[in-house]
């Protein structure tokens, strides 16, 4: 005779999913219809699991197709959906509802020329990035084998390597704020990865660009690139360890 | 037969879609260092000498009360004390003129702002570290009687 799994009845039955209503505040922006940007609030019922993204596609898919927003992965990996929520700086995708009082703010971030809603022009933030040189840089002849590192040296500038470039610590930066010409935290901490990396030889003008009246210097160790990181790195103690690396000319 | 098909020609250098980067050019010195080290080197010797200074003036024996020509005179009397007044004028002078200074690079936007700003900054400075100089130095206790 068979074997049969009876299910009980009773768990057939799906729970009801309980919702709650959260009041979503939004700063939009239409360049074409209205030259100033607004606020508009929407009203959606939120998962408990739900996090501030789903809120964003919930309103984008149901409410308002016009809604513009950046996002990608969705899983907090991209950096693509930095915002500033209830006025700090996070990835909407690592942000939980469950978390939030019922009236969430989102605001794009900071500091960046505005474009539509919540997407901003990255480009001056990228042009800080490409200014340290994020590459690895060798001179002399092309090596026979592999670079080795031991895992103490690794170890000097790992924390810089998890930077995801979604530029919530730069545009929390108040310096950054004011003068855009300042290079940024996350410009410097992907200037860290390499200065402190025993393959590169590029230290010197990494460092020399830093040294530079834009550079570390403008750094007014605030803490909000730190505190805004999504992942959770050491932002301001990444860029006084370059401080000390120009003090001391060693690295 | 057909004849040779000219193809466009690609230009050999394809050009970067992104502006150029609007950076001022660098200025290779190492000032910003040297303004970032005074500030903690000044700021931590400002401490002894500031709160000695507040102390002695306010707090030691009756305070500000005391506090007339012939006291100035006493004290300026003894090398030490005129060193340490000029030293702390020196200091929280150039301390707050390049914290001003840092301000104001931060906050102007427009270079013509900056630059007026900068020059009564400067101006300012200058001449009170002048005149608390001179008068250090060129102090008589007989002034005036």
């Amino acid at each position: 005779m068979t074997a049969v799994a009876e299910r009980p009845a009773e768990t057939r039955a799906e729970a009801p999913i309980e919702t709650r209503p959260v009041r979503v505040k939004i700063r939009r922006y239409v360049p074409e219809l209205n030259p100033e940007p607004y606020w508009q609030t929407f009203e959606v019922h939120a998962l408990p699991t739900d996090r501030v993204l789903n809120l964003l596609l919930d309103i984008k898919g149901y409410q308002d197709g016009s809604l513009t927003f950046r996002r990608s992965c969705a899983h907090g990996v991209c950096g693509s959906d930095a915002m500033r929520i209830n006025g700090v700086n996070r990835l909407a995708c690592k942000v939980l509802v469950k978390d939030m009082p019922d009236e969430i703010t989102i605001e794009p971030i900071k500091g960046l020329p505005l474009e539509k809603d919540l997407v901003v022009d990255m480009e001056p933030f990228f042009e800080a990035y490409r200014s340290i040189k994020p590459f690895l840089i060798t001179y002399g002849q092309p090596p026979t084998r592999e670079h080795i590192q031991s895992q103490a040296d690794r170890e000097r500038f790992d924390d810089t390597t998890k930077c995801i470039l979604c530029a919530a610590c730069t545009t929390s930066c108040p310096v950054y704020w004011t003068d855009g010409q300042y290079f940024g935290p996350a410009a410097i901490v992907n200037a860290h990865r390499f200065i402190f990396d025993s393959r590169d030889e590029g230290t010197e003008e990494r460092l020399e660009i830093l040294n530079d009246r834009e550079g570390v210097w403008r750094c007014r160790t605030t803490f909000n690139c730190t505190e805004a990181c999504p992942r959770g790195i050491e932002v301001t103690q990444a860029i006084a360890e370059v401080k000390k690396a120009l003090l001391y000319r060693r690295v | 037969m057909t004849a040779a098909r000219s193809y466009p020609t690609i230009p050999p250098v394809i050009e970067s879609p992104r502006s150029a980067p609007n950076r001022p050019r660098r200025t290779r010195t190492n000032t910003e260092l040297y303004a970032w080290l005074f500030m903690r080197v000044s700021g931590i010797v400002l401490v002894v000498l500031v709160l000695g200074h507040l102390f002695i003036m306010n707090i030691l024996d009756g305070g500000v009360q005391r506090i007339n020509w012939g006291f100035v005179a006493g004290r300026w009397a003894s090398p030490f004390w005129q060193v340490w007044d000029l030293l702390m004028l020196w200091l929280a002078m150039i301390h707050g003129t390049n914290g001003l200074r840092v301000i104001i690079n931060d906050y102007t936007r427009r270079d013509g702002t900056r630059l007026t700003l900068k020059a009564v900054l400067y101006t300012a400075t200058t001449i009170t570290i002048a005149l608390g100089t001179l008068v250090i130095f060129t102090f008589n206790p007989d002034m005036g009687s």
